[in-house]
């Protein structure tokens, strides 16, 4: 039963991610689809925040950080290269290729140094650390005056794909979509790899996987690095989707957001995120079209959430966590 | 030097304010094992009704009071009504309800109290400054605000050390199901430990009000400020949290008085300018950093 009813929520699910365009047009409600591509987005930050989260037990409160160093990049090269002033000596471009790759690989270093420090420390301390570091990198992000400061940049366009044609709405919604589907695979692998278990033990008793020889230090910064290029994947897609960014990419709020649709979705279960993010953006969309004081209403909700949530949606639906 | 001493000085007075907030949420920590990202939230609540107060009754003593008293309540109520189901729970969901309450405070409290940030005045008996070195007057709200923060520094360590809640809290931290055991209401003294933090924020809320602005989302800026201060003086412990505090006040108004003319020395004026401002709003970032490197545990953790 609930292995058949698994298939049919995931089947439904993608099914809408796949025909979000399609009702859009059919609807007329050209909204509808920047709903969608929204979701698409921020499912991709949450599943990876779930890499760690769930099935890590690593609470990091400033994944924000890497979503806004990933838009950031995309935002100041296109700004270089837009004003054609060369950044140290690079000419700068506008191909994704090229520039999505060095986003992921800025957010893989900043998670690397990040991760090596916070990981000394654990429990209530890393919730601690991380937030302290992604208000740092935002306190920078605020201080780059000539990319804007706290108004944040414009991108004059999207980057380009061959063959792909990024600005037309549609495409690049699909675009997203396979991102998504594709990261989300990969995590799964990874979820289910020796490497994954390893991560799950220590999640469940620290003391005896380390008994049973495990360094418990490089398998948790490397899933910390991993989570960190997802979401830095997302900050890039929402960069080029919104085709602006601002310091309140990394807003410690943003990080609290990832941080709750995990959970709403369900931990440890990484399409539990997808659906939290679907609930999240579209609750919020209308909520906030229903009053402009929308977070008297959405507070609440977290704090119910997380007081009787246990399991989240994808633990209502298909039994116990994975893992 | 009178630079020097200024800006001591005001080193000083801000970590007197972070005191005042970390003293509570680290004591929340080491008894009740809550992060509770509410704490900002407190001390919002506090500077609003001191603003509040002040402005209809005009007296800076009923504002102290209202302060302490609409935030120490504040805190019980979001003891009872929420965080006393997280005690057991992970962090996670004591993260996630707390910044629930985050969210709903920010916009209960703009529905009350209007968009439009109350302004506070120093009171009459504050204002104006005191010559402490010659060519060095110091404004005497300031002054006042060191000391409120060295009173109250003395007045937890007289209440943790030499009186019995103090004792109990000092148990609770320990043990908290052999005091449950030994017959002590223990829910009371969680309601008890979290009414006092809130009222430090309150009475931090308050003294703040004339000398920063009043604004929704003060509370979350001090509270990250807030949580350095923990981490770098250890989880749990009152004493690090003082060690803390001053460390981050120092490190921060130094920093601001000094980076910026430091790297003008060796670098061009606009490129020191863009990494200079960066730099002093991350000083204290950079300082939690390399004291973990050297202690993971904080200068001065808690026992046990």
């Amino acid at each position: 039963m609930t292995s058949r009813l698994r298939l049919a929520v995931i089947a439904g699910g993608l099914l809408f991610l796949l025909a979000a365009p399609y009702l859009a047009q059919v609807t007329g409600s050209a909204g509808l689809l920047g709903l969608a591509n929204r979701i698409a987005i921020y499912a991709i930050a949450a599943v990876s925040l779930d890499l760690i989260l769930g099935y890590g037990a690593l609470v990091s409160f400033g994944h924000a950080m890497f979503f806004g160093l990933g838009g950031y990049a995309v935002g100041i090269v296109a700004f270089h290269t837009g004003a054609g002033e060369p950044m140290l000596g690079w000419q700068g471009s506008n191909a994704a290729l090229i520039v999505w790759p060095l986003a992921l690989v800025a957010c893989a270093l900043l998670a690397a140094i990040v991760g090596t420090l916070s990981l000394k420390t654990s429990g209530v301390q890393f919730i601690m650390i991380t937030l302290a570091f992604a208000q740092m990198v935002f306190f920078v992000l605020v201080s780059l005056q000539s990319y804007g400061g706290d108004d944040g940049l414009l991108l004059d366009r999207r980057n380009t794909l061959p063959f792909i044609d990024l600005s037309r709405p549609t495409t690049f919604y699909y675009v997203c979509v396979a991102l998504l589907i594709g990261w989300t695979a990969f995590c799964a692998r990874v979820v289910n790899s020796r490497f994954g278990l390893v991560l799950q033990a220590l999640r469940q008793s620290e003391r005896r996987a380390i008994n049973l020889g495990v360094d418990p230090f490089p398998f948790r910064l490397t899933a910390f690095i991993i989570s960190a290029i997802g979401t830095g994947l997302a900050g890039v897609l929402w960069a080029n989707y919104a085709r602006f960014v601002s310091p309140d990419m990394a807003a410690w709020s943003k990080s609290g957001e990832f941080i709750a649709i995990v959970v709403l979705g369900g931990l440890g279960t990484l399409l539990g995120p997808i659906a939290g993010a679907a609930v999240f953006i579209a609750l919020e969309q209308i909520l906030s079209i229903w009053t402009e004081h929308w977070m008297i209403v959405m507070g609440p909700i977290l704090t119910l959430v997380a007081l009787f949530g246990r399991r989240g949606i994808a633990g209502r639906l298909f039994g116990e966590r994975n893992g | 030097m009178i630079l020097f001493v200024e800006q001591a000085l005001n080193g000083l007075q801000y970590g007197s304010m972070l005191f005042l907030l970390a003293s509570g949420l680290t004591l929340i920590f080491g008894i009740m094992g809550v992060i509770n990202l509410t704490h900002g939230a407190f001390y919002m609540v506090g500077a609003y009704s001191a603003a509040f107060a002040v402005l209809s009754t005009g007296s800076f003593l009923v504002g102290i009071a209202a302060a302490l008293i609409g935030a120490g309540l504040y805190a019980v109520l979001v003891e009872v009504a929420v965080v006393q189901w997280l005690y057991r729970r992970d962090h996670l969901y004591q993260v996630l309800a707390t910044l629930g309450l985050i969210l709903f405070t920010n916009e209960a409290v703009s529905m009350i109290f209007g968009r439009r940030p109350p302004l506070m005045d120093i009171p009459p008996f504050l204002q104006g400054s005191v010559p402490l070195l010659p060519g060095l007057d110091y404004p005497l709200m300031r002054v006042g605000f060191i000391v409120t923060g060295a009173l109250v520094a003395i007045g937890l360590w007289a209440l943790v050390n030499h009186t019995r809640v103090g004792m109990l809290i000092r148990a609770g931290a320990d043990d908290r199901e052999m005091v449950d055991a030994l017959g002590v209401d223990i829910r009371r003294l969680y309601t008890l430990v979290f009414g006092l933090g809130g009222a430090l924020c309150g009475l931090a809320g308050v003294m703040a009000a004339p000398l920063l602005a009043i604004e929704i989302g003060m509370g979350e800026r001090v509270l990250i400020t807030t949580f350095v201060v923990i981490v770098v003086g250890g989880v749990g412990s009152v004493r690090g949290a003082l060690v803390g505090a001053l460390l981050v006040g120092m490190v921060d108004s130094l920093g601001r008085a000094y980076i910026p003319q430091l790297l003008q020395l060796s670098l061009p004026a606009s490129t020191a300018d863009t990494l200079g401002a960066g730099l002093v709003s991350a000083s204290i970032y950079l300082l939690m950093a390399i004291v973990l490197l050297v202690r993971p545990n904080g200068l001065l953790p808690a026992r046990g």
